[in-house]
């Protein structure tokens, strides 16, 4: 494997993904990861230059919405699903 | 005659005609679920009661000729990644298990404006990520074709409840190929249309730039009638294109003249099954002497496609997915001590181990220090993957070639190797790539007797030159499914009784000796000397 | 530190700032979706999937943000970017529905801009780097007595924009300034309200120290939770005192983002493991881009305002009222507004002027409120002043009358049918009731007469009293002297 996935880039990435995996699925983590990073490095054979990375495939612009209000005016909906919710809030641990 | 036996068009003309209802359709429906889902397992979720009355509401408007169009009256499956008012709607997720959406997906209301009654929810690979619907929390979905077999991914559970009469059609969703895919896996007709055809809006997002919602269906005059319905731009999708062109049942003719179709050598390489190689080739010469003009040619990049699609879909889906965090709704840890480790316990014990295989990669990808050389250097690649498509596109009408290089593999046999379930998409991931439409068409069977599939992609918006060489091509190939016309008659549906289904149980409800079986019964000799050339 | 050793550090050290400075746009509805970003309404009733984050919503823009945003930016000099785009930047926070902000990294709206500030120390340029569009955030309150704290998703995805100014300030002064400048250009383009104070305008603080004469940068600190204009100055004296103390200690500043504590008067760094602060920006699928043509700029170019330093310029040249007048008027576009409606329809600049300047200052003042809350229309003023100038009115039944009118904006014509306050021109029944005053007060008659000038105050008076405050003070004067 040309790319070995360390315990601190497995514990850092993690932190971003709010996601605590067991030492069991740490070390799975560590192998795919390596993995397929290898296989994605296969792109580098590529040579790229110049080309604009393209993140909508068409050349759609300008979709707007006009400054209408159109929603609103009802909590019910919005905290129908909640796991925890008082007066109409929402209830997540304390973050002070 | 069995109502379970027309297709999705020929059920709303019958309940036009008075000669059925939409309540006996939804009725029929659910008594073959009762008899088949419990070995099958296509649906997460049924609410009997709330589909007949909702079939009876349908029905008393079709009287009152509110509802007159192709669909009215007909009972759909709709896959548990796309929102429904009121109903449970899980992405077959652990972290969204108790979720009941306030809205339904614009494809769902489109469908139900146009009469047809929503059944219930099918299953479908975690959150979409995956390739034989295996990674459901909910329990894998067998093929009908052989119960040893996965029915494909992630839109498996649509595919299945289609090829088992568990509905006359279904919506799924297309990231990498999860409508066609299982579609060819379980015999029945998948399209994924052009992106941007098809509002995305109450799909839950997987690889956002990539999902598009397409029908699988009993045939493609049925696929046809399901897109006419659900393509439509939407203001509440900023990538939702305006299209004219949505009148898709004229495309049906039976016509392949002038039709110039390319064969891209690099899908007929290492790695294709023998089988899948010949029926598919078979096809191409069916296509060919009926007028269409086939070549061969060289796409390009195809091996670069995977690791394209794997950067880009991870990413998306890193960020798509954070919104499950135990706040707002779904699952939430029991116990924990503070904020952070409420995300990390509720989202670790909510996702599955795809899931999180793909939120740690993608996240990675795109970390500082990482995101041009993976995430940009894809959406580079990407570029590329376009123009090898355009400039082909500039030579040919259609491109043709298998769905997946294999028939379904056999249930388990690729969960324990990530990369390889991966490299299964090969032909179906640029598509997505490159914003295409595509559709799945069964073309055969193997020597197990699983359902090989066809795949024909068109250029943008080229949907009716899809479907017209589909269409022509379902014409000369003649019965496939339980429903095509040739074998259509008052063939019972048996139910098989007295055994249970093990993974090494080759035999089916549904499998082809029972299909046979009732066309031995009912329809003349050249008919079932068709199915089985096929 | 002793006085002397800061006086000497402070000669070797440079302060460099930068700001940083969101400010919600007076959209009707959310960037994304058609909630209403009205403040107040019990908690999440402006709502929806959209700024829910439900599963399966996407996102929507409002083309009226753009539409500010551009004009801000052509207000300050910038650049509009012709192909703009918005990106994700990623991170878990209870007030984020999506736990991704919709912002601009890549190709934001504005860039390369500047303004013109003046302080003490004279003019100067401020550059401004660029302003991007992004969605609010929702609102978090605490319960520490059922430990747990509450979201509420009503300003969750109201539109802000975000100034981000080059490091070329050197002082809070210029930094006020700097405010003061975006505060009155953006409430000129009725684009947002600006007030430090309601959240509608925020501005977090890079600040670094430098040895004098020194080419590179320290390393800057980010400073959050400014809520007021003193609290900006405080937390910058502090925290370059606080740097500068580090780095004479021979230690390092930690680039790192600090809350600042108003009522504790000092900062403290905002890190926990959990924040990695790698955002993980990438373009956003879900929205398409935006492009802004030649026309569309100059449509935006075309419908900017007249704006204060032009105003000033012209009233100066148009109208005769102190310069000192024309900075106050000016100092709101509102108030500007009013003095030329007011005028248009009255024609007498000086007294509308005296009018603003002198009651609608002071009542302000006593409501503590700011002159974008004047209630009262330039109709009215002008009745009000025409009922003076026709003595109709006396003065001081004008101010009580103006009084209401600040609250209410009556009409000051009915009102003074109403409650019966004309003026009494009627010189007989004067004349009657000032002959009765007389009788009732002969000690001040006699003082009068005895060379009291001051007595002849109390009598008039005591006129005005019986009179209830409706006679014409000249009137009664001149009668009151003629009968002593």
């Amino acid at each position: 494997m040309a790319n070995i996935i360390s315990d601190e880039t497995i514990e850092y990435v993690g932190i971003l993904a709010k996601l605590a995996l067991s030492d069991e699925e740490k070390a799975q983590a560590k192998k795919d990861m390596g993995r397929m990073l290898d296989y994605i490095d296969k792109l580098g054979e590529l040579d790229t230059t110049g080309i604009e990375p393209m993140s909508h495939v068409f050349p759609v612009q300008n979709v707007f919405r006009e400054d209408v209000v159109t929603n609103g005016g009802e909590s019910r909906e919005t905290l129908e699903n909640a796991p925890e919710q008082k007066d109409n809030m929402f209830i997540v641990p304390i973050t002070i | 005659m069995d109502l379970l036996l027309y297709s999705a068009v020929e059920l709303a003309a019958a309940i036009k005609e008075g000669k059925a209802t939409a309540v006996q359709a939804m009725e029929a429906v659910l008594a073959r679920i009762g008899e088949t889902e419990g070995t099958i397992n296509a649906y997460v979720t049924i609410d009997k009661e709330a589909a007949l009355a909702a079939a009876q509401r349908t029905q008393e408007k079709i009287a009152s000729g509110a509802f007159a169009g192709p669909l009215a009256g007909v009972p759909v499956a709709v896959k548990d990644n796309l929102c429904t008012k009121g109903i449970l709607t899980t992405c077959a997720s652990r972290m969204l298990g108790n979720f009941v959406p306030t809205f339904s997906a614009e494809a769902v209301t489109k469908l139900e404006h146009a009469g047809a009654v929503v059944i219930g929810k099918t299953n479908m690979d975690e959150f979409a990520m995956g390739s034989t619907t295996e990674t459901s929390a909910y329990g894998e979905t067998k093929n009908p074709w052989n119960l040893a077999h996965v029915p494909g991914g992630s839109s498996g559970g649509s595919a299945a409840a289609v090829a088992s009469n568990e509905c006359f059609f279904a919506l799924g969703s297309d990231t990498g190929g999860s409508i066609r895919q299982p579609a060819s896996f379980c015999g029945v007709v998948g399209l994924k249309p052009t992106y941007g055809t098809v509002s995305r809006y109450g799909l839950v997002a997987y690889g956002s730039s990539l999902d598009q919602i397409g029908p699988l269906t009993k045939n493609v005059s049925d696929c046809a009638a399901v897109l006419e319905v659900i393509a439509a731009q939407d203001e509440k999708d900023s990538t939702s294109i305006k299209r004219e062109d949505t009148d898709f049942a004229a495309a049906l003719l039976e016509d392949a003249a002038g039709l110039r179709i390319g064969i891209p050598r690099d899908y007929f390489g290492e790695g294709l099954d023998a089988e899948v190689r010949k029926a598919v080739l078979a096809a191409a010469d069916a296509l060919s002497g009926k007028g269409a003009v086939v070549e061969e040619f060289d796409l390009g990049l195809v091996e670069y496609a995977i690791p394209t699609y794997y950067t880009i879909a991870a990413a998306e889906a890193s960020s798509n997915l954070e919104r499950f965090d135990g706040v707002k709704y779904g699952y939430r840890a029991q116990e924990f001590d503070g904020l952070h480790e409420m995300y990390k316990k509720t989202r670790s014990e909510g996702f599955g181990a795809e899931v999180k295989r793909r939120i740690m990669l993608g996240s990675f990808v795109l970390s500082s220090g990482y995101y041009d050389a993976y995430y940009l250097k894809a959406l580079k690649v990407k570029a590329m993957i376009k123009k090898a498509f355009d400039d082909a596109f500039a030579n040919f009408d259609l491109i043709l070639g298998p769905v997946a290089p294999t028939t379904a593999p056999r249930l388990g046999e690729s969960l324990s190797d990530p990369l390889k379930m991966y490299l299964g998409d090969i032909y179906t991931i640029s598509v997505n790539l490159a914003g295409l439409p595509a559709i799945s068409v069964p073309c055969g069977k193997d020597t197990k007797g699983l359902p090989i599939g066809l795949q024909l992609i068109a250029d943008s918006f080229q949907e009716k030159k899809l479907l017209r060489a589909a269409y022509t091509y379902e014409q000369l190939r003649g019965a496939f499914d339980l429903c095509t016309d040739p074998c259509r008659g008052n063939m019972p549906l048996r139910r098989r009784t007295g055994r249970a289904a093990s993974r090494e149980d080759a035999s089916s409800l549904l499998d082809w000796d029972i299909r046979k079986g009732r066309g031995m019964e009912n329809v003349s000799e050249k008919c079932i000397a068709d199915c089985n050339t096929i | 530190m002793s006085v002397k050793n800061a006086l000497q550090i402070a000669t070797q050290y440079e302060t460099v700032i930068g700001l940083e400075v969101h400010v919600e746009l007076a959209t009707k509805t959310k960037i994304f979706c058609g909630c209403s970003t009205e403040f107040g309404g019990a908690p999440n009733t402006h709502t929806c999937p959209v700024c829910t984050g439900m599963p399966g919503t996407l996102p929507v823009l409002n083309k009226q943000v753009v539409e500010y945003a551009m004009a801000v930016g052509l207000a300050t000099n910038c650049e509009i970017t012709r192909l703009c785009k918005f990106d994700r930047k990623n991170y878990f926070y209870p007030d984020n529905p999506q736990n991704y902000q919709i912002s601009q990294l890549y190709l934001p709206i504005c860039r390369n801009g500047h303004v013109e500030i003046e302080t003490a120390d004279g003019k100067k340029s401020v550059g401004i780097h660029e302003i991007h569009m992004e969605e609010d955030a929702g609102k978090l309150l605490h319960d520490e007595w059922e430990d747990c704290s509450l979201v509420d998703y009503n300003r969750s995805g109201v539109p802000l924009i975000e100034i981000v100014s080059e490091p070329d300030m050197r002082s809070a002064e210029e930094v006020i300034a700097y405010l003061e400048k975006l505060r009155m250009t953006i409430q000129y383009l009725g684009a947002s309200d600006c007030k430090l104070n309601e959240g509608s305008m925020r501005a977090d603080v890079n600040l670094s120290v430098r040895e004098v004469g020194a080419e590179r940068f320290g390393t800057r600190t980010e400073m959050k939770n400014l809520n007021s204009f003193r609290a900006i100055t405080h937390a910058i004296e502090h925290e370059r005192e606080r740097q500068i103390e580090l780095l004479e200690a021979g230690q390092q500043v930690i680039q790192e983002t600090r809350r600042w504590d108003d009522n504790k008067e000092y900062s403290y760094a905002m890190r926990s493991k959990e924040d990695a602060q790698d955002y993980r920006y990438f373009p956003d699928p879900d929205l398409v881009p935006v492009y802004i043509s030649d026309a569309w700029i100059a449509a935006i170019r075309d419908g900017l305002p007249e704006f204060r330093e032009e105003k000033m310029a012209r009233y100066k040249e148009v109208f005769d009222i102190p310069e000192y007048d024309i900075g106050i008027i000016t100092d709101t576009k509102h108030m500007a507004d009013l003095f030329e409606e007011t005028v248009a329809i009255c024609n007498q600049p000086k007294k509308v002027s005296n009018w603003l300047m002198g009651e609608t200052l002071r009542l302000l003042k006593e409501n503590a409120m700011d002159a974008q809350d004047i209630r009262f229309s330039p109709g009215n003023l002008a009745k009000l002043i025409g009922l003076v100038d026709s003595k109709a009115v006396n003065s001081s039944v004008a101010k009580e009358i103006f009084a209401v009118m600040f609250d209410e904006d009556i009409n000051p014509e009915t009102y003074v049918e109403e409650h019966g306050l004309k003026t009494v021109n009627d010189e007989d029944a004067l004349r009657k009731t000032i002959e009765e005053v007389i009788a009732a007060n002969p000690q001040s008659v006699e003082d009068y007469r005895g060379g009291k000038e001051r007595a002849l105050g109390f009598l008039v008076g005591q006129t005005m009293k019986a009179m209830k405050g409706k006679a014409d003070p000249g009137m009664v004067n001149r009668v009151l002297k003629e009968l002593l």
